[in-house]
């Protein structure tokens, strides 16, 4: 299955891109997904996801097609 | 309710009295409006800070903006919720995000207002980028909206 996955603000730093396109064979959550595509790279606590632009759980599986993105903690306001 | 981002400075005082304005009818109902302006310190952390860079998530932002004035006009008895949001170069003094609520009643526009501001922080996906003088760095977490925390 193909997704696309998204990094944003210091994600992109800690695993050095923003976005990248893979196949996948078998089903995949997505920590699993961040486990595959960044190593090595551990991610920080408080992240947050968001599948097809809508948060979601980080054991929710993914579907040929879905975009997984991934953020740090919010800061905004 | 009106919820938008703004890539360009804005004047939070000129917004309020063009609403004000475009209220029209409703206004005589109005017995309360509560405000929130958040604007850009030149500080952080003891740091001095040139300027800001705000992140965000184009296809989420609004979005989530959306859901919370919407949940809030769902919780409270609002006339009208108004929510705009920087994004790009900031610098000091600056607003960064502008909330601001009319209703009959003080309890429901100070309730709104404060619940959409705390929502704002923790669900909508902005991230701040600082210039300081020290260089560059990732905000890492927001200050606590408690003043029990200060």
């Amino acid at each position: 299955m193909s997704i696309k996955v998204k990094f944003f603000a210091s994600l992109t730093d800690l695993v050095g891109m923003k976005e990248i396109d893979v196949e996948f064979e078998s089903e995949l959550n997505v920590i699993n997904v961040w486990q595959s595509v960044c190593g090595t790279a551990q991610m920080p606590a408080g992240c947050l996801y968001a599948i097809n632009h809508d948060y979601c759980e980080p054991d929710q599986l993914l579907k040929d097609g879905d975009e997984v993105a991934y953020f740090p903690p919010l800061t905004g306001g | 309710m009106t919820v938008r981002l703004s890539k360009e400075p804005f004047s939070p005082y000129d917004l309020l009295l063009q609403t004000e304005k475009e209220l029209d009818g409703r206004r005589r109902k109005i017995g309360a409006s509560s405000i929130f302006i958040g604007s850009m310190r030149d500080f952080n952390d003891g740091v001095s800070v040139e300027s800001m860079y705000l992140e965000h998530h184009p296809e989420m932002t609004v979005k989530e903006l959306e859901k919370i004035a919407d949940r809030a006009e769902k919780r409270w008895s609002l006339d009208h919720v108004l929510v705009i949001h920087r994004i790009g170069e900031v610098y000091p003094s600056d607003p960064i995000v502008l909330v601001a609520v009319w209703s009959a009643h003080r309890a429901h526009s100070f309730d709104a207002c404060r619940d959409i501001m705390e929502s704002l922080k923790s669900n909508v996906p902005f991230w701040k980028r600082e210039k300081r003088e020290d260089g560059e760095r990732w905000v890492t977490k927001n200050t606590s909206g408690s003043s029990a925390d200060f």
